[in-house]
């Protein structure tokens, strides 16, 4: 298999060249209609394949430098270089088919809806475009970071990180670019593969292998779904070809006759990706894993659980947004608004109450993937698309601080032992970028986070009653989750990065294993032997070799030499935070800078930005028959009166200024940092702290994520096991007895014959004997 | 039945003269004497060579009876049958006595009864 794709992947290298020229003179030819795309523009997933078997080979060549994060970064940002020239040719064209070879071709008979082809082809359309340009562009940028983050583990294991990465970015290239559903399935289960593996990569600690179970588990439930989605498209439809489903959409007569505005397929078809979609992007009862994943490197929970595997959801609805708005009651579009809601608020509930901040990312990760669903119910692509598109550059910018943090501290995590890391020696862009990062999901005025939830707001709003079921409910819901996780982001950032210095280390297996850290050091005790509200990172008169077995100098001072191993003694010295180094500074700043560059887009191009450019000439844009709001016949949804469109700047602007305000005063520190109305002056002790109280216990049913794992536990795991074991049971009494039964019967003759064999001799003679006299006796007997 | 009644009768043809009156009847009756006495040796001793002795015995009484009949059916094919059995018995007494010595060098003791651990 990877023979073959090898293969084909040079055969495209080869041919690049050759057709480059060609394919430029003929694009412009073609006119209307579908045109034929580049030969080159399989780069894009073949650069990545390409990375995959290149590191393979180095594991198994025993590469124990870091050659494989290299050659992933020059070929991830090489397949992005591609990408954006595939962007600038095809820009404002029609869509673009690639052919490269027929994958599967299967004919039972000759009529209709009896013959099966799947092509590995690609469809370059805009949709397909907006989503390769941040997938293939993060990639490269956290590739970069990875370098050095994983760098701890230079040799098979960064082989295999690698391996595992690029071939994430050819699944997830196929997922986007195939030009039917089985490659987006191939595609699908292929980034559920990588993130198995890489929210596993630590496969030693149990708790990231049974995350990884979890992860892949979860996933299928939602897959199966999505299977039985495309089965039936290929039943309805026969085909499983956007551009022939899309074209039988567009007539609204299924090869059968029948009026697709009448058939079942126009729900139930899209119920079922639904369901893969809500799987894959963890949304409603299936988020619970997303949180879990955040067990694997921070790199993986940047690219991978944060900023692009976790869309395919949104890219598979909006994909198939045509067959999804082709229901004239739009149902499962209701389901996906509030489905997309409700996981918003829940999500931003645990967040407001927890104390891990790698975890508060994972559950904002949750949060915002619910408002894009809700975007896509509330018939609003543009704003789905657009967050997704931002989302994904300042959520990546956040995690890949976080992930900064977790390096630098011994993967201390925990927001009462970390305060004012934005003023410690080397972590002052880590400092920024999460405040860039923070503005831009708090929804700050002229961010790009902002922009794009503003979208979805309004058109939630604006929506006329009645089109989708509770619409201005869901408005409100996610005006409401717009307040919390601006309360919510800010509360980390006013406790981790702002404030007095003070940290305690995490317990980082690598610490503990080379004796730099205090284990079983409770908090106060740590307190006791350093005092707090000080610094604890500048104790550079020890001296005392702080090597954490990295192969890398992380910019420490020269009289700190790697040779010099003195055990740990909380006592004498202290713990000494290593700040990032180069490649890492450099990927949080690009990844910060495409944050607030990606607000430049709302004003480009026509209304609604760049994006709503680009939808619109996509597969995605809403028909004319849908598009009511936008100046149709019925009454245009208000907000008391006002036009959502234009008063939702001001309203969302507001709602993130007071979650930010309360944020201030109950974690932000004295001074300007906190707003001059915060009063924290240690790290663990806040103003929430009394406040909590008030709440009882059910801040501690949101601190333990409302229970949810438990009662999936109860209700689902546990029957689940008891019926294991019953059938377990019934197994062994019913089949195993028989066969056991079989076993005993020779057995049982043997023991009964026993007695006779006791090994004397005469005995065995004498009932020979007997035995022949018998027998005489017998033939005597019966001769007269 | 009386088989005395009729042991004149099993007499054929006539026989030497020194052994004039003898008929098959005596020859069975001393076959049938020495694998009886052959048996309850085997039985009841226990000394392997004696017992070894014991099988011979039985052995022997065998090829009586089978000349006797051969004598008394006029043909030789029991006869050559005999010269044949006490051939390979001799080669199996030397087979036997063989494996008696092995046996007694494992156990010191010609007794069977030590050799009971084969027992199933």
């Amino acid at each position: 298999m990877l023979h073959l794709l090898e293969l084909l992947g040079s055969s495209a290298l080869a041919t690049t060249l050759a057709s480059t020229d060609a394919a430029l003179a003929s694009a412009p030819a073609a006119g209307g209609g579908v045109i034929a795309a580049p030969m080159w523009a399989s780069l894009i997933v073949a650069l990545p394949l390409l990375g995959a078997v290149l590191s393979t080979l180095m594991a198994v060549m025993g590469v124990r430098t870091k050659l494989p994060a290299l050659m992933t970064v020059g070929l991830l940002a090489a397949s992005f270089v591609t990408t954006l020239a595939l962007f600038l040719q095809l820009q404002g064209g029609p869509a673009a088919g690639l052919k490269l070879y027929d994958w599967i071709s299967l004919s039972w008979g000759s009529g209709a809806g009896q013959t099966f082809t799947a092509s590995f082809g690609f469809d370059f359309d805009h949709l397909t475009l907006l989503w390769m340009l941040f997938v293939t562009g993060l990639s490269a940028i956290i590739a970069l970071y990875a370098s050095e983050y994983m760098s701890h583990d230079v040799g098979p294991g960064y082989c295999r990180f690698f391996f595992a990465f690029n071939l994430f970015v050819f699944s997830m290239a196929c997922l986007v670019m195939g030009d039917n559903l089985l490659l987006l399935f191939l595609g699908w289960e292929g980034v559920g593969l990588c993130s198995y593996l890489l929210i596993g990569y630590f496969y030693r600690k149990p708790a990231a292998v049974a995350a990884a179970k979890k992860a892949f588990i979860v996933n299928r439930i939602g897959d199966l779904g999505l299977l039985l989605g495309i089965l039936s498209t290929f039943a309805v439809f026969g085909t499983i070809e956007y551009t022939k489903i899309f074209a039988i959409i567009e007539s609204g007569v299924l090869p059968n006759g029948q009026k697709l505005a009448e058939h079942w397929a126009n729900w139930v078809i899209p119920a079922l990706l639904t369901c893969g979609a809500f799987g894959k992007s963890a949304q409603l009862f299936f988020y619970v894993w997303l949180p879990d994943a955040m067990e694997g490197p921070t790199p993986v929970s940047a690219l991978i659980h944060a900023a692009t595997m976790v869309t395919a959801g949104v890219f598979l609805i909006a994909r198939m947004y045509p067959l999804f708005v082709s229901d004239p009651h739009l149902i499962v579009l209701s389901v996906v608004a509030w489905a997309g809601a409700i996981t918003a608020i829940w999500a931003a509930t645990i967040e407001m109450a927890i104390f891990d901040i790698k975890r508060v990312m994972g559950y904002s990760t949750i949060s915002q993937l619910g408002f894009m669903f809700a975007g896509l119910g509330i018939l609003s692509p543009v704003g789905a698309s657009f967050h997704t598109f931002t989302h994904a550059f300042f959520k990546a910018t956040l995690f890949l601080g976080v992930g900064a943090v977790m390096h630098g501290f011994g993967g201390q995590l925990d927001l009462r032992r970390l305060s004012g890391v934005a003023w410690m020696r080397g972590f002052g862009l880590v400092g920024i970028a999460m405040l860039i990062g923070s503005i831009n999901l708090s929804g700050v005025p002229f961010t790009a986070g902002y922009f794009s939830k503003d979208i979805i707001l309004a058109d939630a709003f604006a929506l006329p009653h009645g089109q989708i079921w509770g619409s201005t409910a869901v408005a409100w819901i996610l005006l409401i989750t717009a307040g919390m996780t601006a309360y919510y982001t800010f509360r980390t950032y006013f406790r981790v990065y702002a404030g007095p210095k003070e940290f305690v280390p995490g317990d980082d297996a690598e610490l503990l294993e080379l004796g730099r850290h205090p284990k079983g050091v409770s908090i106060e005790e740590w307190h006791k032997q350093h005092g707090h509200g000080h610094g604890h990172g500048h104790s550079h008169g020890h001296g005392h070799g702080h090597d954490h077995g990295h192969g890398h100098d992380h910019g420490h001072g020269a009289d700190k030499t790697a040779t010099q191993r003195v055990d740990f003694d909380p006592t004498t010295e202290e713990f000494d935070p290593h700040p990032p180094g180069a490649a890492m500074k450099i990927a949080i700043a690009v990844a910060m800078v495409l944050a607030i560059a990606a607000a430049s887009l709302y004003f480009i191009g026509p209304k609604g930005g760049w994006v709503a450019g680009m939808i619109a000439q996509s597969s995605a844009a809403l028909p004319e028959s849908v598009a009511t709001h936008a100046g149709g016949d019925h009454a245009h949804g208000t907000f008391f009166g006002f036009d959502p469109h234009k008063v939702m700047y001001y309203v969302s602007a507001i709602v993130g200024f007071i979650g930010i305000l309360i944020a201030a005063v109950l974690h932000g520190p004295r001074g300007w940092q906190g707003l001059f109305v915060g009063s924290r002056t240690q790290a663990e002790k806040s103003r929430a702290d009394a406040f909590v109280t008030l709440f009882g216990p059910i801040t501690t049913a949101a601190r333990n994520k409302w229970y949810v794992d438990e009662i999936y536990d109860w209700t689902i795991r546990t029957p689940l096991l008891v019926l294991g074991h019953i059938l377990h049971f019934a197994d062994k009494l019913g089949v195993d007895g028989l066969v056991n039964l079989a076993g005993q019967i020779p057995r049982g003759l043997g023991r009964a014959f026993q007695t006779g064999q006791r090994g004397v001799l005469n005995g065995y003679a004498l009932s020979m004997a007997a035995g022949i006299a018998v027998l005489a006796m017998i033939a005597l007997l019966a001769s007269t | 039945m009386n088989l005395l009644s009729i042991a004149p009768t099993l007499a054929q043809g006539p026989m030497p003269t020194e052994m004039g009156g003898a008929t098959l009847f005596h020859y069975l009756l001393v076959s049938a004497i020495m694998f009886g006495l052959g048996l309850i040796g085997f039985v009841t001793r226990r000394n392997l060579i004696i017992m070894f002795l014991c099988t011979e015995l039985m052995f022997q009484a065998a090829g009586i009876a089978l000349i006797a009949f051969s004598r008394f059916h006029l043909n030789h094919t029991g006869e050559t049958f005999v010269i044949f059995v006490l051939t390979v018995a001799a080669a199996e007494a030397a087979l036997a006595l063989a494996l008696v010595v092995l046996l007694f060098r494992r156990k010191e003791t010609l007794d069977a009864s030590s050799w009971q651990d084969l027992k199933g």
